[in-house]
């Protein structure tokens, strides 16, 4: 139900009449809640998905000349004879308060190995969010504007292309043109000092510029689609009829209306950095958490992939989460 | 988390139906490089130049020549060979993993369609949980705890794609159950298996086939992607993720044992989309 003040429909987009209304919040908080169940949920899949592993991981960790008795005291001094349910409760809390636990292989403090790292990856994914998302609107609102010319279809195309080949492969590609063929920069981004600007810049071009296609490749297909949906609407069609250019027709009528739906087309596109991320931080040797984690699996590190495998599935929930409010709010029908 | 994939408008009943099972030219290159694919993968083990495993030329990294006519790999294996071999992973572990995915997601969207209530309501709720989790992710935790063979990876490949599939045929089965005909049939007393197998799925086997393509990609995408990380298909086999990761090494030299192995795999997905976006009308349903 409409809140009081709200009577009038046509007070459009925008309005204060929009964070009055109980139904949005009510709408946004059910929202947030599936997020939180999902959430749980994962964990749940995470944790005993991991704990499939074949064997015992005392003796594992021991090896098999380990006699019974120590693999016994392990067990206990590592939880390991409790519940899987209790155990499970446990790692949960201690996510949430940030109590990682401690690493099979090194043994060290699973916080402090991420914590360096994690910072590495999110310097890398907000670059190429910075970097693609204006590009990638311009170009997919270009596309919907000139829809069926040869600049819409040069667009699609190579879209198309971008999104049909693996990540692995742009990755190598870019690094066949930029690096080998025109030797612009350097094939492994830290192999190389850093002391300088330019050293920097150049070390991080590759892993960015192969990030960046990926994601913009999505975003143009989706902000595209989001145009022409509202270029299709009758108000549009009326814009036009009454005289106005193709391009006022399209960025004064039909943009703000899009900009919902855009939005979360933006938020959506960027939730594939996650699967981008793991295949480009493996090419270029990033020490960015998704590196971490594929070390991890390779030495069967437990501990450190549930937390690693968190990370990621915490920040794209939060992106399509982010996605769908965004389409909530903007939406004026879901308010009623 | 939604896949772009465009939902077909359902059929309506007394629509005219003169369209055809003509396909364009994009979808017939499409479908012939498919079909190229799949012959490979299938009889090309024994037409393989040289023995797949075996060291034929001193010089690894090898440049294409007559001899070789993709070059060779870092140990000196011809990769012509190793691709026509390779097919036969990229291709049958897919291919077995979409159906698998698809024959159950299908059916659960099905019979969630047809009961509703809370079975509908619960399992909606679990798959759309677990479809929020990314994919290579999944992967990468279900390889790390279970370890790498190919009936786990088809598995895992099928449980990662099954959801969306559910979601796709639930959608699209919910419109048909609301149909006077479906109602027609309930009133007669058909059982419930009768409804889903004679009255939905016929008037959704098309959309379903034309999703089942775009998941296709996605999960030679996935595993190619798992193999590229080596925790997909393991040595001394290899499929086309796996040729590109052993031969890594040969990128800085711009080898052409890097450059085939992801052209096929390019060339396999890119014209499935094709063939997919083609589709005749008929097949595929679409209102544009």
């Amino acid at each position: 139900m409409p809140a009081t003040g709200c009577a009038s429909p046509a007070s459009g987009k925008g309005s204060p009449c929009l964070l009055r209304s109980s139904t949005t919040w009510l709408l946004v908080a059910q929202r947030l809640g599936i997020a939180l169940i999902t959430l749980v949920i994962v964990s749940f899949a995470v944790f005993f998905a991991t704990q499939l592993l074949p064997g015992d991981v005392a003796q594992i960790l021991l090896g098999q000349a380990a006699t019974p008795e120590a693999v016994a005291g392990l067990r206990t001094a590592m939880g390991l004879d409790e519940p899987a349910m209790l155990r499970f409760i446990h790692w949960l809390t201690g996510l949430a308060t940030g109590d990682l636990g401690v690493s099979y292989v090194n043994h060290m403090e699973i916080s402090t190995l991420i914590a360096g790292r994690l910072a590495n990856s999110l310097e890398l994914a907000g670059v190429v969010a910075a970097l693609s998302t204006p590009v990638a609107l311009c170009l997919g609102i270009l596309a919907a504007m000139y829809r069926g010319t040869l600049l819409d279809r040069a667009i699609s195309v190579a879209t198309i292309v971008v999104i049909s080949v693996p990540e692995f492969m742009v990755a190598t590609l870019a690094v066949l043109i930029f690096a080998v063929w025109l030797g612009w920069f350097p094939a492994l981004s830290y192999g190389v000092d850093v002391d300088s600007i330019g050293a920097m810049l150049r070390a991080y071009a590759l892993p960015v510029i192969s990030l960046s296609f990926v994601v913009s490749a999505q975003m143009i297909r989706m902000t595209r689609a989001a145009m022409i949906e509202t270029i299709n609407t009758p108000y549009v069609e009326m814009a036009l009829l009454k005289g106005a250019s193709r391009t006022r027709m399209v960025l004064v009528h039909a943009l703000p209306n899009a900009l919902g739906p855009i939005a979360n087309a933006v938020a959506l596109s960027l939730s594939y950095l996650v699967g981008g991320v793991i295949i480009v931080e493996t090419v270029f040797n990033y020490p960015g958490v998704a590196k971490l984690m594929v070390d991890a699996v390779a030495t069967r590190d437990l501990p450190l992939i549930q937390s690693c495998a968190m990370i990621f599935c915490f920040s794209y929930l939060s992106l399509t989460t982010l996605a769908d409010m965004i389409a909530i709010l903007s939406n004026p029908r879901l308010r009623r | 988390m939604t896949l772009p994939l465009r939902l077909p408008r359902v059929r309506r009943g007394g629509e005219p139906r003169q369209k055809t099972y003509v396909f364009n030219w994009t979808g017939r290159i499409g479908l012939a490089i498919i079909l190229f694919w799949c012959v490979v993968a299938i009889v090309g083990q024994w037409f393989t130049p040289y023995p797949v495993g075996k060291i034929v030329d001193w010089n690894y990294f090898g440049p294409v020549s007559s001899q070789f006519w993709m070059g060779t790999d870092y140990l000196g294996r011809d990769i012509f060979s190793r691709i026509m071999m390779g097919a036969r992973y990229t291709v049958g572990i897919s291919l077995a993993a979409v159906t698998l995915a698809c024959a159950a997601g299908v059916i659960l969207g099905m019979v969630a369609a047809v009961i509703g209530g809370w079975f509908d309501t619960l399992l909606s709720r679990l798959l759309d949980a677990f479809n929020g989790i990314p994919s290579l992710l999944f992967g990468l935790v279900v390889v790390a705890a279970v370890g790498s063979s190919i009936p786990i990876l088809i598995l895992t490949l099928a449980a990662i794609y099954m959801p969306g599939s559910y979601r796709f045929a639930r959608a699209l089965a919910v419109n048909i159950n609301t149909m006077d005909f479906v109602t027609v049939a309930r009133a007669r007393g058909e059982a419930t298996p009768y409804l889903i197998l004679r009255e939905i799925f016929p008037n959704i086997v098309g959309p379903v086939l034309a999703d089942l393509g775009l998941r296709f990609v996605f999960i030679v995408l996935v595993l190619s992607g798992l193999s590229f990380l080596g925790l997909g298909v393991q040595p001394p086999n290899a499929d086309w993720g796996a040729l590109v990761r052993e031969n890594i090494e040969g990128l800085s030299y711009g080898a052409p044992a890097v450059i085939f192995p992801s052209l096929a795999i390019a060339s396999l997905t890119i014209s499935v989309n094709m063939f997919i976006d083609n589709l005749p009308t008929k097949i595929r349903d679409r209102s544009e």
